[in-house]
């Protein structure tokens, strides 16, 4: 593959970071202040998407900006695996912040120019990470989202949020510098070098005799140090961090913090080890079986909370585990069904707290068993929420259809049955704790003050259009996948 | 002219500041603002003339310069090489910033009249180390010590508050101790050789390492040393030191003094002991790495539970002063560069660190942490700079903490010291906890009715220039690092390969 020697993704990365001046500077306009974000925004997606075309001809567009030790540079690099991840956050950052600008006002939340600012900041980390050239560089930005998104989890600035924050910092952090950062000192000393390589940088120095010990360790150092992946016992921040402001719950969870987690799990499998030398050491099923019991574990907690965000925080760890899962089979299937879902777990996901910020404002409902008969109230929500939640069941005509079933095609291409019935069954758990919210929306009774009271109605056009629109995706990424599948045709080449 | 200042550099590197010692009174009599030019004219001479240093031993040998034309062992002689040179530029430029800085906060926290003779002993204490860095004789580095160190104690006791004096007094108690050890170890030394010049005694020492006279003499050298360096558990006059003394001094010292005191040791073990050297039985370099782990991380706990910001900041560097020992003592060519890099790095980072204290000092009269609450809007810029720096420190990339923990670890790898890697990334962990608290307060907590109030309305433009410089270089050499690291991959390649018995 050729490298075009260009600037284009350090441009991706840097306008939402410049955006944040403006944004500072018109604090007391907030209608020019969310100008800019909107505006950043749109650049950014524009940018991203211009980066489309030379990829499909078989490009990788890059640029070393500068090498700060011998054998670490700070540098980008833009392949289709990172491509899918940066379209993806920048299409929903436009989405998010229109959604936030309803969400913020209706609710009148103080400090929003720090809101707004530490929502760009959080972008170009994500952005940044997605075009990681190296491990080094994606470290940088790994560190930097956590340090972004801990103001916007400490937003409403009371005590339970700054617990929340708090424990958010200390696992993120914390990990990251205690297994994350080893784990890269110990790839710089085998390999002598972090950038990622197709097939794997290990695999390409693995002549070298390493001991598989000293490789087994080494993995084992970069699972606990991704504690965004929220892959059990590493996830309890997630639950925690749900004190934050709806949208970025809905950041948080679909978009930016645990999709960088996954995607890092990716470029470590598939580019630092490669997938010859995770079969050969074994651990591919190993970590496939231990995350399989987060996906089964965080399901069964999450049909025990009443409060919305909690039941499907315990979802989002659930369905993380999926593409942790997919992507240590092995298996042709099983890495594109991961990659595929980090795509539909983010849009249907994004729907479904979107609809519950939708509740939040417009019915002050926070716990699932005071929706009963809500959707006489509110159609529209509740149509929205019932194509999200169908959607990660797994059921056609959505999306979540399509990543399960190459998941499960991919577990049996590795001739692993017992995680192919662990799809199955968490499918199953899924339709549990999902359904009855549905159930009781729809045929549940509305009680008596509800009924008259006229403060419940449809959320702010501003938060009611971006759901339509994300439910709109999952509908369509079902009946035209090729926009996504072609693109991880291509990250796939070089791979198997 | 600039023959002669080519030639003689290394002694005007010291000279300047005994003339401007001098001067800075004579000059106060006159007019009492002139003693402040005095003295940022003389740390401005000195920097530019250890920068030369450098530059010159970077790309040729090392220097020997001879005072008064006495060869050694009979006279004195000034030995330049990578090493001290780099010390000697770290060490001037951070004493030069102080002196910009000490414009704007020396007029509050010291009496008028006592400007000249301020800057007379600062520059006497400046002057002492670089002293130490640079001679080659080590009866001539306990003067160059005792110089600076009593300099010191009346720096500190120049500070307003009423326990300034209590912790000039605990310093000069434990000081002298410290500085007692060091020359009893001299003079077991001389019993021993009959010689003072590093090079000869290097020489002559080799096959003596069993007797007793050196054993003792080598225990209290390191002590002292030891002492001088606050490293755990020799640390009780450092934290009051740092926190009641002028906000100026507080940044100079956190910047150069116990780190001249590191560069001593690590001369004296590296030039004349040869650290992995035939003691038999003792595992010199294994001890010091169990001491400096100890001490980073005891450093690090304890100042997780301060209630002020300056004596947090002390017990921080405490716990860094173990990086700068642990990277030396591993004898790995990276893992000295990485020591050698914190020396510049944390000198950079606690001085304005410091800084920003003084700042907060200035303007509200307190450092107390809860006093904290707030800032963030009341001084955006100085806490924007905090956070940096605290980002800095806990060793984020793209700062200068980064790249020393990484050289140190990579060296600790390499060299098979592994305790030493889980040691670091813990007292990253602990550094990040006790920044994260004081961030906190600054950004995320509404500032109190009880703030002791206002006293100045705004911060001098020398006190946030001198710092912003810093805080700049810390991104800028956390970015663009090729240059201090070449320079002290080289400095450590020269020492290692030029240790005896190696």
């Amino acid at each position: 593959m050729e490298m075009i020697q260009s600037l284009t993704p350090v441009y991706a990365v840097l306008v939402s970071l410049i955006a944040i001046i403006p944004i500072y500077l018109s604090r007391n306009n907030p209608n020019l202040r969310e100008f800019w974000t909107i505006l950043a925004a749109i650049v950014k997606f524009i940018i991203v998407l211009s980066l489309i075309p030379p990829l499909i001809n078989g490009h990788t567009v890059g640029i070393n900006l500068f090498e700060i030790l011998p054998g670490i540079s700070f540098g980008f690099r833009v392949d289709s695996l990172g491509l899918i991840f940066a379209l993806m956050a920048s299409f929903l950052w436009i989405l998010t912040s229109f959604y936030s600008i309803g969400y913020m006002r209706s609710l009148k939340e103080h400090n929003q120019t720090r809101y707004f600012v530490c929502f760009a900041g959080s972008l170009s980390a994500t952005i940044g990470a997605a075009f990681a050239a190296n491990l080094f560089t994606m470290y940088i930005f790994y560190e930097a989202l956590t340090l972004f998104t801990y103001p916007l989890i400490a937003h409403e600035e009371t005590d339970e949020a700054f617990r929340g924050a708090r424990i958010y910092l200390i696992y993120l952090l914390g990990t990251s510098i205690a297994f994350l950062l080893p784990a890269i000192i110990g790839t710089y000393l085998a390999a002598g070098s972090l950038e990622f390589v197709n097939g794997g940088l290990l695999a390409a120095t693995a002549s070298k005799g390493l001991s598989s010990t000293f490789l087994v360790v080494l993995f084992a150092l970069f699972i606990l140090g991704i504690a965004k992946a929220a892959i059990m016992p590493l996830h309890s921040w997630l639950p925690n961090a749900m004190v934050a402001p709806t949208p970025v719950s809905a950041l948080l969870h679909a978009v930016a913090v645990v999709k960088m987690g996954v995607f890092v799990v990716l470029r470590v499998v598939l580019y630092v080890f490669g997938i010859d030398l995770m079969s050969a050491l074994g651990i591919g099923t190993f970590l496939a079986y231990f995350a399989s019991f987060t996906i089964l574990l965080a399901s069964i907690i999450a049909l025990r909370q009443d409060n919305i965000k909690a039941r499907l925080a315990y979802s989002t760890i659930s369905q993380l585990s999926y593409i942790v899962v997919g992507v240590s089979l092995l298996s042709l299937s099983g890495v594109k069904g991961s990659i595929l879902h980090i795509v539909v777990h983010a849009f249907s996901k994004i729907t479904l707290f979107f609809w519950a910020g939708a509740m939040a404002v417009g019915a002050h409902k926070k716990y699932v068993s005071q929706l009963s008969g809500i959707a006489k109230k509110m159609p529209v929500s509740m149509a929205i929420f019932t194509v999200g939640a169908l959607s990660l069941i797994g059921l056609p005509p959505f999306s979540g259809f399509l990543s399960k079933w190459y998941l499960l095609k991919g577990s049996l291409e590795a001739g692993l049955v017992p995680i192919a019935f662990v799809f199955m069954i968490s499918s199953f758990l899924n339709a549990c704790y999902f359904l009855p919210i549905i159930y009781i929306a729809y045929f549940g009774k509305i009680s008596p003050e509800d009924e008259k009271d006229s403060h419940i109605k449809e959320a702010p056009k501003m938060m009611l259009v971006p759901m339509c629109i994300t439910a709109t995706m999952v509908i369509l990424i079902f009946f035209f996948p090729g926009i996504v599948t072609s693109l991880i045709d291509l990250a796939l080449n070089g791979i198997f | 002219m600039i023959d002669f200042f080519t030639t003689h550099a290394p002694v005007l590197t010291i000279v300047v500041f005994i003339f401007g010692a001098l001067l800075a009174p004579v000059f106060g009599r006159i007019n009492n603002s002139l003693s402040y030019y005095c003295a940022l004219i003389t740390t401005a001479l000195s920097f530019v003339l250890s920068v030369y240093l450098l530059f010159s031993v970077y790309n040729n040998a090392p220097l020997e310069y001879f005072l008064g034309g006495w060869k050694p062992p009979y006279g004195i002689e000034y030995r330049v090489d990578i090493l001290n040179s780099f010390i000697l530029s770290v060490v001037s430029f951070v004493s030069f910033l102080s002196v910009i800085y000490g414009y704007g906060s020396i007029k509050s926290e010291i009496y008028e009249k006592r400007h000249p003779a301020f800057y007379s002993v600062y520059l006497l204490f400046i002057g002492g180390m670089m002293g130490i860095l640079i001679t080659n004789d080590i009866f001539n580095m306990y003067v160059f010590l005792e110089i600076t160190s009593l300099a010191g104690y009346a720096l500190i006791a120049m500070g307003r508050t009423r326990y300034s004096y209590m912790a000039s007094f605990n310093y000069l108690i434990l000081g002298s101790v410290g500085a007692t050890f060091f020359l009893i170890g001299i003079g077991y030394l001389y019993m021993q050789t009959g010689t003072l010049n590093l090079t000869d005694l290097a020489q002559r020492l080799q096959g003596h390492f069993d007797t007793n006279v050196v054993l003792v003499a080598i225990a209290f050298i390191v002590v002292g040393l030891m002492l001088k360096m606050a490293v755990f558990p020799l640390h009780f006059w450092l934290p009051d030191a740092y926190t009641y003394s002028p906000s100026v001094i507080s940044a100079a010292m956190a910047g150069t003094s116990t780190k001249v005191a590191a560069y001593l040791l690590i001369r004296l073990m590296y030039t004349i002991f040869g650290i992995q050297a035939g003691f038999s039985g003792i595992n010199f370099s294994g001890i010091i790495i169990v001491i400096a782990s100890i001490t980073i991380l005891a450093g690090s706990i304890i100042a997780i539970s301060q209630t002020d910001l300056k004596k947090m900041l002390a017990f921080s560097s405490i716990g860094q002063i173990g990086y700068i020992l642990i990277g030396t003592a591993m004898v790995n060519k990276y893992a000295f560069a990485g020591g050698l890099l914190h020396i510049l790095n944390h000198a950079m980072m606690k001085t304005a660190l410091f800084m920003v204290a003084g700042g907060f000092f200035y303007k509200f009269t307190s450092t107390k942490i809860n006093d904290l609450k707030g800032m963030g809007r009341q001084m955006p810029f100085a806490s924007a700079m905090f956070l940096i720096l605290s980002l800095s420190m806990v060793g984020i990339p793209l700062t200068v903490g980064f790249i020393s923990k990484w050289y140190i670890i990579l060296g600790a790898a390499q060299s098979g010291y592994w305790i030493v890697v889980p040691v670091i990334l813990l007292s990253s962990l602990l550094t990040a906890i006790y920044f994260g608290r004081v961030v906190h307060n600054l950004f995320f907590k509404d500032s109190e009715a009880s703030n002791t109030g206002i006293l100045h309305a705004k911060i001098p433009y020398s006190m946030v220039s001198s710092t912003a410089v810093l805080v700049f270089l810390c991104i800028f050499f956390g970015v663009f690092a090729y240059m201090p690291v070449e320079i002290s991959l080289k400095a450590a390649e020269n020492i290692i390969g030029a240790m005896p018995w190696k």
